[in-house]
């Protein structure tokens, strides 16, 4: 196991997020059902689980962009449930959001300038990002539309650097993207979380989650269905809790009804 | 030589069609809002230059100075509230909400004011003065000065939008405004910024229409409105430079019109407006330069 910054379950000390009960529809479907956990600091606190699973919507939820019906959200001691998404990214709740999503018409650098503009202080500033990323330098008046997925990536991951955030949700990071460059974008992710980042991810790669992760938690559509450090859980429990087969892996609370609901031939279907 | 006077007096009234239009295709750039009432709000402008001159006596060419200013204001103060309130349902509801917005102006402006035109004089004899090119061709100081003018709101908006932090904002929210809002950017702050802006250069184009013809309540929809609207249709909508192409091809196409029969400057305008709609959708001015 590479790149685990707490070893163990780092329960001592306050957790920097914490999000209780979260209920969040997307009109009538139910995309997040009960869901809990506690993020301390420097975790990389990990999500998995198939698509539909409720990941993103989740990542999207504590980064504001949806609406929670029901739970809370508290960062840093603050409830942040009911806060528009720039006053938390300005509170240092920081995302890459899925699909990159840079501004076309703006160069590399612009990109950057306005991750900044409402910057936290703190040791990230544009020119640590180029040196994270030194092929950014020579580019940086090149608008974005033209770069490969993988740079995309990386300027969209330096855009929220910049803004020296506290926690950091990165959302899919892998998806469209060759394995060789998840593999680089990874391989990076120990400095980046050095300079004293907590990071919330999202990955689908189930294998890369359990490389990087010091914590995962395994959604099902929309329920938890297992969570613990690497160490802790089997494969065998991944993968029942990744698919929703029949046996529940003990670790979860409320994931004894959620698992009698489900007929375990349609969500293996679903991947 | 009658013609290639025309054509000059074309190009020069459209930098007045561009002044018209570069508001609209702005907020239509950054925030998808179709503002019905930008006419109406030049003419705002227009009647506001006239009390800061009845009161104050500064000189016309100076009362943008007060103008520009209060209608900046007005515009953020409409955009956080109503224009906003409208964007929050849905993008429709502000075609909507902005007609409403045109019908009060329209309405409190005939009550309040009344009915009758007014012009800006300038009072100033050089700028009503002209020069000649050969025998034919009498170019008024005034129409160059509007056309500068234009020239230089554009030039000024597209530094803005290129250079200054807030003109980056402007150009990140309207590619993606979750993706700014995840950079800590309040992007009804920076509609705010876009709708000031918009709303100076309404106020803009309502003195110098005002300089350079007459206006009435009604002069917002039943000409600035529609003129912006072909320019900006022309050129390419949310294009900045394209407000200019299109402000001087309905220009000339207006002058060279009424060289051909008096009465026909309108019709030609429309004309060459529906064949650029039919021929190139997209405007003269293709894909977004600016904004």
């Amino acid at each position: 196991m590479t790149g685990q910054p707490a070893s163990g379950t780092p329960q001592n000390g306050s957790a920097l997020l914490e999000v209780s009960d979260l209920v969040v529809y997307h009109g009538q479907l139910k995309a997040i059902d009960q869901v809990s956990f506690r993020v301390f600091p420097g975790e990389v606190y990990a999500f998995i689980g198939a698509n539909g699973a409720g990941k993103s919507t989740l990542l999207r939820t504590i980064a504001g962009l949806h609406r929670p019906s029901t739970g809370s959200i508290r960062f840093d001691g603050r409830d942040v449930t009911r806060l528009r998404p720039e006053r938390r990214a300005t509170a240092g709740l920081g995302m890459v959001p899925e699909g990159r999503r840079l501004f076309p018409s703006l160069t590399l650098e612009e990109n950057l300038l306005v991750g900044a503009s409402y910057a936290r202080r703190g040791e990230w500033g544009i020119e640590r990002v180029y040196e994270l990323f030194p092929w950014m330098r020579e580019r940086r008046n090149q608008r974005t539309e033209q770069m490969s997925g993988g740079e995309q990536q990386s300027v969209a991951i330096g855009r929220a650097l910049v803004a020296n955030p506290r926690v950091l949700l990165l959302d899919e990071l892998s998806l469209g993207l060759a394995p060789v460059v998840v593999q680089r974008i990874y391989a990076m992710l120990p400095e980046i979380l050095a300079t004293g980042l907590t990071a919330v991810i999202v990955e689908q790669d189930v294998s890369q989650a359990l490389r990087v992760a010091s914590h995962i938690h395994c959604l099902l559509e929309g329920r938890t269905t297992l969570q613990g450090t690497p160490a802790q859980v089997t494969a065998a429990q991944v993968e029942a809790a990744y698919f929703g087969l029949a046996q529940t892996p003990p670790g979860a609370g409320p994931a004894e009804q959620g698992s009698a609901q489900h007929g375990p031939a349609q969500d293996g279907s679903a991947t | 030589m009658d013609w290639v006077n025309a054509v000059i007096q074309g190009v020069l009234v459209g930098g007045l069609y561009a002044l018209f239009a570069c508001g609209l295709s702005l907020m239509f750039g950054v925030m998808k809002v179709v503002n019905l009432a930008h006419g109406d709000l030049a003419v705002i402008g227009g009647y506001l230059a006239v009390g800061v001159i009845a009161v104050t006596h500064v000189p016309v060419l100076l009362s943008f100075l007060v103008v520009v200013p209060l209608m900046a204001i007005l515009g953020y103060v409409l955009q956080r509230t109503v224009i906003q309130a409208a964007l929050n349902r849905s993008v429709l509801t502000t075609l909507i909400v902005t007609f409403g917005l045109s019908v009060v102006i329209e309405n409190g402006l005939l009550q309040f004011v009344n009915a009758n035109s007014h012009s800006l004089g300038t009072g100033n004899a050089i700028i009503t003065d002209s020069f000649q090119i050969g025998s034919q061709i009498q170019i008024a100081y005034l129409d160059l000065l509007i056309f500068a003018v234009a020239v230089v709101v554009l030039l000024g908006l597209q530094y803005f939008l290129s250079r200054a932090k807030y003109g980056r904002l402007i150009r990140a929210v309207a590619d993606d405004r979750e993706a700014a809002q995840l950079s800590g950017v309040d992007y009804r702050h920076v509609f705010g910024i876009a709708a000031a802006l918009a709303f100076s250069t309404a106020a803009l184009a309502g003195i110098a229409y005002g300089m350079y013809s007459q206006f009435a309540p009604t002069t917002g929809t039943d000409t600035i409105l529609l003129f912006a609207f072909a320019a900006v249709v022309i050129g390419g909508l949310g294009s900045l430079w394209g407000t200019l192409v299109g402000g001087v091809v309905l220009g000339v196409a207006q002058l060279v019109g009424s060289q051909i029969n008096s009465s026909d400057g309108l019709l030609a305008g429309y004309i060459v407006f529906l064949a650029v709609l039919v021929v190139r959708p997209q405007g003269l001015v293709a894909r977004r330069a600016q904004s």
